[in-house]
């Protein structure tokens, strides 16, 4: 039998601060949604995300950041995505961004940005209505 | 369409990461791939990684991937977590431990989730396995699922298998289910630095002295004390492992346990193969379903039923 496709979700927490249990919770609920969570942990480069959602052949990145490093690092995901050829991989963001970041951040290639206080069920959603069609 | 088993073989890690995808989700267009890579798989050498929840197995996996790539070995790694039998899904943080080896490109990790698979891995993991063989890696580390003690399926894929245990997570003699200390080609006992680790350490070190008296065996597995996150104590594991190997390449005992594992394999193939066959036919035409009806309704019994397809099958 074939099994159900999965989604996989790399979730990432790029940049320097020590804390990541926000990045932990996202994780927890999207594999309580049924997706897959490579859960990557702290401190992690652009070129880290993309070589393992690359390997992990990855539907979808998840960012999280709360440094303020999100418009240097979210769009060199997207920049770097691209350049290995994987165009169609969801990218989503969260943490504390603020409203004005966010256009920017769209333009760049980022799908969505999610604020603190965004109800998850939304979150699962827009990643499901979203997500590439494997072929 | 993309000619995937090429790729690989040229080492594309996309195609490679593309067709572990489809082996995990059962998609029929990776056959004709693994078909062509078949003749190239076999020449990496592959390390189990097994233990408790927690034990290390990822550190570990980390520090001896790193040293064997300071030896100039290219190294596949393929960690399984277990899926949530409620939701499907599953967490696979064993990449957390391994986060320096994720811009390596002599390095290929990939996390999979059980599936509801039982024994410790996935039920794709071996087919995996071949793929970042053919793939080129020189050795491949499969980091099993850290629970209970029955997932001892790991012996059936690598060629040396490591038993980490712990002092102090109730890892001691007395506690093993029987058949989980004969797994071990290689004993490491880590954590050493915690309270126990000398005692636990003379606890299996006499166990493996007993069991040569017991049954005359023609080797005797290594017990190695390691605290992975200090780095100390992997150049033993190195060489541990490296002596389980000539082991085996002297003794001949390599090429018997992968033919071993090429009948089971085979056989396994044909179970499969046959009772998608059948399954697929008889739940086609709605004969299933009939047969269900009568077997539920007592006017037939499963193993007439049963018979009476085969034979049917097996004329045809
Ligand atoms: N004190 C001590 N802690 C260690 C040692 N090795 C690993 N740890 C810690 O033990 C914890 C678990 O390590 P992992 O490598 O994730 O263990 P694991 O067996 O892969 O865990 P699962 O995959 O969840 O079963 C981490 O916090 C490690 O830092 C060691 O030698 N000594
Ligand atoms: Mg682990």
């Amino acid at each position: 039998m074939t099994q159900d496709r999965k989604i996989k979700i790399i979730v990432a927490k790029p940049g320097l601060d020590g804390h990541d249990r926000g990045a932990k919770l996202l994780a927890r609920i999207f594999a309580e949604a049924g997706m897959e969570v490579v859960y990557t942990g702290l401190r992690q480069t652009p070129e880290m995300i993309v070589e393992t959602a690359l390997q992990e052949d990855a539907d979808v990145v998840g960012l999280s950041s709360l440094s303020g490093v999100h418009m240097y690092f979210f769009p060199r995901v997207v920049e770097l995505l691209r350049e290995k050829g994987l165009d169609d991989v969801l990218v989503v963001g969260g943490g504390i961004i603020p409203k004005d970041d966010i256009p920017e951040l769209k333009k760049a290639g980022v799908a969505e940005i999610f604020g603190p206080g965004t109800p998850t069920a939304e979150i699962v959603e827009f990643i499901k209505k979203n997500v590439r069609t494997r072929d | 369409m993309r000619d995937y088993a090429k790729e690989v073989l040229e080492g594309s890690p996309r195609a490679a990461a593309r067709l572990i995808s489809w082996l995990e989700d059962e998609d029929p267009r990776a056959l004709e791939h693994m078909e062509r890579l078949h003749a190239h798989t076999g020449r990496a050498y592959v390390v189990g990684i097994t233990g408790s929840p927690g034990a290390g197995k990822s550190t570990l996996t980390d520090k001896f991937t790193f040293a064997l790539r300071k030896q100039g070995l290219t190294v596949g790694i393929v960690a399984v977590d277990p899926s949530s039998p409620f939701t499907g899904g599953a967490v696979l943080g064993d990449r957390v431990r391994m986060s320096r080896l994720a811009v390596d490109p002599g390095v290929f990790i990939r996390s999979m989730a059980t599936r509801g698979f039982l024994g410790g891995l996935a039920k794709a993991t071996g087919e995996v396995v071949k793929v970042l063989d053919a793939f080129g890696k020189d050795v491949i580390v499969i980091e099993t699922v850290g629970v209970g003690q029955d997932e001892v399926d790991i012996i059936r894929l690598a060629d040396t298998t490591c038993l980490v245990l712990v002092p102090g997570l109730g890892d001691t003699i007395q506690s093993m289910k029987a058949g989980v200390m004969e797994i071990a080609d290689v004993f490491v006992i880590n954590k050493a630095d915690r309270p126990g680790a000398d005692q636990l350490y003379a606890e299996v070190t006499s166990r493996v002295e007993q069991d040569a008296h017991i049954r005359e065996r023609a080797w005797t597995p290594p017990v190695v004390k390691t605290v992975a996150v200090d780095d100390e104590g992997i150049d033993d594991l190195v060489e541990a492992i490296r002596s389980h190997r000539r082991f085996l390449e002297e003794s001949g005992a390599l090429e018997e346990r992968r033919r071993r594992r090429a009948r089971e394999e085979t056989l396994q193939m044909i179970h499969g193969e046959l009772f998608r066959r059948i399954r697929d036919r008889l739940t086609a035409d709605g004969e299933l379903e009939a047969l269900v009806e009568a077997i539920a309704e007592r006017r037939e019994s499963p193993y007439r039923a049963v018979q009476d397809v085969l034979a049917r099958w097996l004329r045809e």
